[in-house]
């Protein structure tokens, strides 16, 4: 239908990935029409510091604006923002948004991101997600010292929580269904190693426990109830068990959707249209695999590759990332490159977990795949990206410590 | 064109040292150190891609 460069281009979605295509739009040249779309009423804001220095108070909510208005009108960009979008037709090149409005594009990029799955429906006063900006301020304000919570799920964001929970004197119990903390993502070892640092911490860790409900009275929570009958008593929950992609708006829109917008290897899901950031699942050629990746550093890193591939068609570039992502829980910093749910094997390859400071290499099949770190400088962690990268056998990457 | 930082923002994720090396760095708690804050004009692109990678928005580049 179109030939020639694109000339109306559409971002839906605007956190951190619309922000990277947008910006990256702009800083490679393209100088026509630009629409960014957001479901929520803020400017652009950051996620990671929600769950950590938004949550403990350490920073005013005002700090996570990734961009201020100055730089925003210097992209020319027109902002629909507080509007989600509601439908598209590829095939017809348009975008629908909730209010009624229709954007015809001939380019368009896809970050609509992901909700939290949820135990019971919002509503109840004291039962949180955390998501979104007022999410954080809403939680924030309840904890204190004294106050009792309960996190169920102890993924990332369930532990991140906690331990901010905890520098604020709360009584915190983390409820998690699997045998060890973070096991599936991060192996038996590192996720034994990071429940004791919980426990340390006065985190009363309840593993291999699953939950059967909230319990509430008139309105508001008053504790979580486990399987086996017993119920923990709670003045607030926060239920971190997981996201779900928004996608629900494209249904019929003639994308592929699949546990994210289905794309390429160059992040495409049909002519014109690119998905990047927590929503689009796509073939990373370096490890041969589909994957859909929640980390901050992917949103960015996606949205600028997708933004390029929308504008340079026939220079498009595979977006084979090694993923990064990094956590903060109390003084312990964990950064990790690669990929390490699915590892054949996790194993310590530098420093000792009984002192806090140790590197552990994973492999699928005789390929070391990713490596994760604690208490190590980030210049060490650097080579190993680079082995990951490169492919390494893993019986080479075991003599590199 | 003058590059700032802003240490206190930084998440120590490294993605600036990967995109330009010549002009940052990491100290030992991986926060973000300054190798120059003056790259010459063939280092634009690679310090513009560093400020968009970088997740914490601690990068900025100054036009002067």
């Amino acid at each position: 239908m179109t030939s020639g460069p694109p000339r109306r281009v559409v971002v839906v979605g605007a956190s951190a990935a619309g922000l990277a295509a947008t910006e990256t739009l702009r800083r490679d040249g393209y100088d026509g029409a630009l629409t960014l779309v957001g479901s929520e009423k803020h400017l652009p804001y950051d996620r990671p510091p929600l769950s950590k220095q938004v949550l403990t108070g350490q920073w005013p909510v005002e700090r996570t604006a990734l961009r201020g208005p100055a730089d925003l009108d210097a992209l020319d960009v027109v902002l629909r923002l507080g509007v989600p979008a509601a439908a598209l037709s590829a095939a017809g090149r348009t975008l629908t948004l909730a209010d009624g409005a229709e954007l015809a594009y001939d380019g368009l990029v896809v970050c609509t991101g992901v909700r939290p799955r949820r135990l019971a429906p919002s509503g109840t006063a004291g039962l949180h997600v955390l998501r979104d900006l007022e999410d954080a301020v809403v939680l924030r304000d309840r904890l204190a010292a004294g106050r009792r919570l309960v996190v169920v799920g102890g993924g990332f964001l369930g532990t991140e929580v906690s331990a901010a929970a905890r520098a604020l004197g709360a009584a915190v119990t983390l409820v998690e269904p699997s045998a060890v903390l973070l096991a599936d993502a991060l192996g038996h070892q590192v996720g034994a190693h990071l429940a004791q640092v919980h426990r340390e911490q006065g985190v009363d860790l309840r593993t291999a426990t699953a939950v059967a409900g909230i319990t509430a009275e008139e309105g508001r929570v008053t504790g979580v109830r486990l399987a086996d009958g017993t119920v923990l008593p709670a003045d607030d929950v926060v239920t971190a068990i997981g996201s779900l992609p928004n996608t629900e708006w494209l249904r019929g829109s003639g994308l592929g959707v699949a546990d994210g917008v289905e794309c390429d290897e160059y992040s495409a899901a049909a002519p014109g249209v690119y998905a990047a950031g927590d929503v689009a699942r796509w073939l990373n050629p370096l490890f041969g695999t589909r994957m859909r990746i929640e980390h901050r550093t992917n949103a960015a890193e996606q949205g600028m590759a997708a933004a390029r591939n929308l504008l340079h068609p026939q220079e498009s570039r595979p977006f084979a990332p090694i993923p990064y992502f990094w956590s903060d829980q109390y003084d312990v910093k964990i950064q990790a490159y690669g990929m390490l749910r699915g590892s054949s094997q996790a194993q310590v390859v530098e420093g000792d977990p009984t002192d806090g400071r140790f590197l552990v290499a994973y492999r699928s099949g005789e390929t070391l795949t990713g490596v994760l770190a604690i208490g190590i400088p980030p210049r060490t962690l650097r080579r190993w990206r680079t082995a990951v990268a490169d492919r390494t056998a893993w019986q080479d990457a075991l003599t590199m410590a | 064109m003058r590059v700032e930082v802003e240490q206190p923002k930084c998440v120590a994720s490294g993605q600036c040292v990967l995109a330009a090396p010549d002009v940052f760095d990491q100290d030992d708690e991986g926060i973000v150190e300054m190798l120059t804050d003056r790259p010459g004009a063939d280092r634009y692109e690679d310090v513009k891609e560093a400020a968009a990678l970088c997740p914490a928005a601690a990068i900025r580049l100054v036009s002067e």
